[in-house]
């Protein structure tokens, strides 16, 4: 069990390709912490740099106390699971499980006390003289998983360990690692580019683009409180629709969009907005801030009338795309709402959860 | 997009705690690409000792005299082009490998389609029988050949003598002889362009198949529409691959004719042979094998070239 | 063809289907006997290498009756070959030729392969084309100039020279197979390991080599072939009986003396030829997966 510690580290591949454009990150011990983005941002770089597959370009990253920069990866004590599982195909399951502590010369009893400890924790006691070839996927990941586990490393490192997986088993083998990482409560840091996994397994997560990292946080600041305009889009699905706008004071501090509309501000976030008048915005709200209007509403709902174009029914909610001020704009409705393609649709808008972008910046203000 | 600049710490700030790291770690690069280097020196030995340097000095030998003491740049190159007897091996060399390769191609051709046709059905048994002609080490096959040959005691002359027909002096003239080490050749290469292109056969997706029937193609379309197109890189690089051994080719011509009748059949290889090792004449020897030469690189050429082109698009 | 014609009689395509299942019958059968006729053709060498090989010098000189049965089938010119001193010479030098080299070759192609397909170093790209390259060099092309550097290094007539040379045949093909199957091990697998604590020695030795393992045989299989089938550096360069192996043997020695030896002469060759086919009929799907896996990917 130990801390990690990402300093300043970048890693330029050959051709000056930086894949990791020099980041911090404090990983603290036990700590569940998830590396997401999208593809080619440098999240499987950064993990394989933490686990010695990659040489570090410039920079330091400390286990548990000690520089690694030039530790091969047998003496940084961590384990790894890989995307397409990587088992040993020649070897039986106990073997696979096994090989680490054999080659770490334990005495036969500890490695068989391990695996079986291993095995029934992850429930394949009965499949331990199978080969590899006779897994199915899930089956497949547990062991690599216990193949993790057994070696009671500081680490574990994870790098898209469920994308292999249908959609069921995945949200399946989702609970199983939470619930590992209850047990077992080692240091983990997993790389995902799918945030509900993120969201649903992390203490903390980290959102990567482009070799930066933008933010970092749990789960919920992140959603509520996205540092920049990529992590506002990237977490949250739907993704938040994007409206340019302006700050103008019209009677009140009020978000105008290009082709006139004016929203007013909550009041609560006035002082916060004010210094950005006239400056060119973005305004971003999230679907399920854009509603079927209630009888009732609360202060600093504003209501917008929107030509449906597409409609989507998901089972317990309704997609809507529709078109404001020319941006195709999602909102999500109550799937009893009636409608279709054409229709006007009056929708809510919640200026409490609204956000707003400073373009020359990108960050959210 | 360069949001989040803010939090980057710029590459070149970053570089300054660790220029000792930066040292360290190209030496273990470096080291590790010594042991790499290290693990293909056997390799590299063997190639430049056995294969390079041996054909420089090929080429060395081909300009000495008979006795080897005295440098006479091409003049064997010239000498033996001027030659009937030479002529007649070049002619003799492309005559068989085209005309050996062609025929192998087809055989093997129509042997895979019939394979691919009974596919699942004893398929195993099939293909052994088949492939027992490359198995047996060829100069052991072709003695066999020569003796089914053999002037008074062939059995292939039995047969046609109780079919009615005259005998065949399968090695007698040199045109029945040239057939016949043409015959031995296909009879040797055909099942490896089988097995090639059965591969190939395999690796033709089902279904294009069945879109091509329900577009309403005829068998012969498909065969021509699909298949070829679809073997078109396996045929070639196997063409060209044998193009390349049977002009090469030595065991058969060796035991079968050994060049005769009249020198009719020699190849290159049994003429060097003939000249280098046998007469002792070295120089002419290696002038006789490094005519090879251009013909064999520029086949290998188009081999690399398929190969490296394949290599990229699987990439 | 179109689907108004089916509207009024049903029994139409019921017919279309039978006769399509006809065709295929007809198809297969005319497979099956075009094959048996090939099959045929191809085993008439065999055939007669062993119909003759049961015969007696007499019966084969009497030159009485069908030639391709054998009137009084014997085993004597097996029997004899086998206490024959000079056969037992080849057969002892083919395979001690054969088996140095295949280790040998095995032994360069494996190591060469590991480090291009999962070390590199500068220049290791040129030197898997290289490697192709050479592969594409026959033996017949170099045959005279390596008899001068066999003989400055004394090993003329000597089967030593065959160790030596019999390598650069096999290792450039049997280094192509290898890397070929080391490169479809996925890379996560050596990183794997390589976390588990295995040194690269371990890997190759503890992954590679068994995952690999179908490739080995493959490429074993070649380099036993080519060992075990070359003819042209053993005739060129061992001129004495003793130091001949099987093939140049039984074509050079074999066949000087009695013209009536050819029931020996073919027993002989059935005997050398009964290792391949042995090794064959086992091992065959290895093999011809390790030879057309490169030729059909892509
Ligand atoms: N060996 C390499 N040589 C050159 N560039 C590389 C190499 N490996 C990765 N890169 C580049 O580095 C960047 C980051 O790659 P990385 O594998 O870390 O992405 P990722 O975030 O894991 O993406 P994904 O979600 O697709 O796995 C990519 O742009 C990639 O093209
Ligand atoms: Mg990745």
């Amino acid at each position: 069990m130990a801390n990690v510690s990402i300093r300043k580290v970048v890693k330029a591949y050959e051709g000056d390709v930086q894949a990791v454009k020099g980041i911090d990150l404090e990983i603290i011990d036990h700590e569940f912490v998830v590396l997401v983005g999208p593809s080619g941002c440098g999240k499987s770089t950064t993990l394989r740099m933490i686990a010695g597959l990659e040489e570090i370009t410039a920079g330091e990253i400390w286990i548990g106390g000690d520089v690694v920069n030039d530790v091969p990866p047998r003496d940084r004590d961590i384990a790894m699971v890989f995307q397409n599982y990587a088992l040993y195909p020649h070897m039986s399951v106990f073997d696979n499980m096994a090989f680490g502590l054999k080659l770490r010369k334990f005495p036969k009893e500890e490695i068989k006390r391990r695996v079986d400890e291993a095995a029934t924790m992850l429930d394949i006691q009965m499949l331990l003289d199978r080969k590899p070839k006779a897994l199915s996927g899930g089956q497949r990941q547990r062991v690599a998983m216990g193949r993790a586990v057994v070696r009671n490393p500081k680490v574990f490192l994870f790098d898209e360990p469920l994308s292999n997986l249908d959609a069921k088993l995945r949200v399946q083998m989702r609970t199983e690692i939470k619930k590992l990482h209850q047990l077992v409560p080692t240091t983990t840091v997993y790389v995902t580019h799918d945030q509900i996994e993120a969201m649903t397994l992390a203490d903390r997560v980290v959102v990567m683009n482009h070799g930066v990292i933008e933010q970092v946080g749990a789960p919920q600041e992140l959603y509520h409180h996205p540092a920049t305009r990529f992590v506002a889009g990237f977490i949250g699905s739907p993704a938040m629709n994007f409206l340019p706008c302006q700050v103008v004071d019209d009677g009140g501090l009020k978000v105008q969009l290009a082709d006139g509309t004016k929203m007013a501000i909550p009041a609560a976030r006035v002082d916060r907005y004010g210094p950005y008048k006239g400056k060119k915005m973005t305004l971003g709200i999230r679907p399920e801030h854009m509603t079927e209007t209630h009888d009732s509403e609360k202060p600093g709902v504003q209501i917008m009338n929107a030509k449906v174009d597409v409609v989507e029914p998901m089972g317990m909610e309704t997609l809507v795309h529709h078109f404001v001020d020319g941006v195709a704009v999602c909102s999500r409705i109550d799937p009893n709402v009636h409608t279709g393609p054409g229709e006007i649709l009056p929708l809510a808008i919640d200026m409490n959860n609204m956000h707003l972008i400073e373009d020359a910046t990108n960050r959210v203000v | 997009m360069a949001d989040g600049s803010t939090m980057v710490v710029g590459a070149p700030a970053a570089t300054s705690p660790g220029p000792r790291q930066a040292g360290s770690m190209k030496q273990l690069a470096r080291r590790r690409s010594l042991a790499a280097l290290a693990l293909c020196s056997p390799l590299i030995l063997l190639i430049v000792c056995l294969k390079i340097y041996p054909t420089f000095y090929a080429v060395f030998l081909s300009m000495l005299d008979r006795k080897m003491n005295n440098f006479v740049g091409f003049d064997n190159f010239a000498f033996m082009i001027s030659r009937p007897s030479f002529q007649l091996v070049i002619f003799q060399s492309v005559l068989f490998a085209v005309t050996a390769v062609i025929l192998k191609a087809f055989l093997g051709f129509v042997l895979a389609h019939l394979m691919h046709n009974i596919r699942g059905r004893n398929e195993r048994v099939w293909r052994g029988l088949l492939l027992v002609p490359w198995v047996i080490p060829l100069s052991l096959s072709t003695l066999t050949w020569w003796w089914l040959f053999d002037p008074s005691y062939s059995a292939f002359n039995w047969t046609l003598n109780m079919l009615g027909f005259e005998d065949i002096a399968f090695l007698g003239t040199v045109w029945n002889a040239r057939l016949s080490v043409i015959a031995v050749n296909v009879w040797f290469g055909a099942p490896f362009f089988m097995i090639m292109y059965l591969a190939a056969l395999k690796s033709v997706p089902e279904q294009l198949y069945e879109a091509a029937s329900i577009d309403g193609a005829t068998a012969v379309q498909r065969l021509f529409f699909i298949t070829i197109p679809m073997m078109r890189n396996i045929i070639l690089i196997t063409v060209l691959y044998s193009l390349i051994v049977t002009f090469a080719d030595f065991d058969i011509v060796r035991i079968l004719t050994n060049g005769g009748p009249q020198d009719g059949t020699h190849l290159f290889a049994t003429y060097a042979f003939v000249v280098g090792i046998q007469s002792g004449n070295i120089p002419r020897g290696a002038t006789v094998s490094l005519f090879m030469f251009p013909i064999l690189a520029a086949l290998a050429f188009f081999v690399l070239r398929d190969v490296m082109k394949r290599n990229k698009e699987m990439a | 063809m179109s689907a108004s014609a089916t509207a009024g009689n049903m029994p139409a395509p019921k017919a279309k289907v039978g006769s399509m299942e006809k065709q295929r019958r007809m198809a297969l059968w005319a497979s099956y006997i075009a094959l048996t006729f090939f099959v045929i053709i191809f085993l008439i060498p065999p055939f007669y290498m062993i119909i003759t090989s049961l015969k007696t010098s007499a019966e084969i000189s009497a030159q009485a009756g069908n030639p391709w049965i054998v009137q009084n089938p014997t085993f004597d010119n097996y029997w004899e070959l086998m206490t024959n001193a000079a056969f037992q010479r080849y057969f002892i030098n083919s395979v001690w030729v054969t088996a140095v080299t295949v280790t040998l070759s095995m032994t360069i192609a494996i190591l060469a392969a590991f480090s291009l397909s999962r070390m590199g170093f500068k220049g290791s790209q040129v030197l898997s084309t290289g490697v192709f390259l050479t592969y594409l060099v026959p033996p017949s092309l170099l045959f005279i100039p390596l008899f001068q550097i066999l003989g400055w290094l004394g090993l003329i007539n000597s089967t030593w020279a065959l160790v030596l040379l019999f390598p650069t045949l096999a290792v450039p093909f049997c280094t192509w197979i290898m890397i070929g199957y080391f490169s479809s091990i996925p890379k996560e697998l050596d990183e794997a390991a390589l976390i588990d604590g295995a040194s690269y020695p371990q890997i190759l030795i503890q992954i590679f080599i068994p995952v690999a393992l179908p490739g080995i045989i493959a490429a074993t299989i070649f380099a036993f072939t080519v060992a075990w089938g070359a003819f042209l550096y053993p005739l060129a360069y061992l001129y004495s009986a003793d130091q001949a192996t099987l093939t140049v043997g039984i074509v050079r020695e074999l066949i000087k003396g009695d013209v009536f030896a050819w029931g020996m002469i073919m027993a002989a060759c059935a005997m050398a030829a009964a290792p391949p086919i042995i090794i064959y009929t086992f091992l065959m799907d290895y093999y011809i997966a390790g030879l057309t896996a490169g030729a059909t990917k892509g």
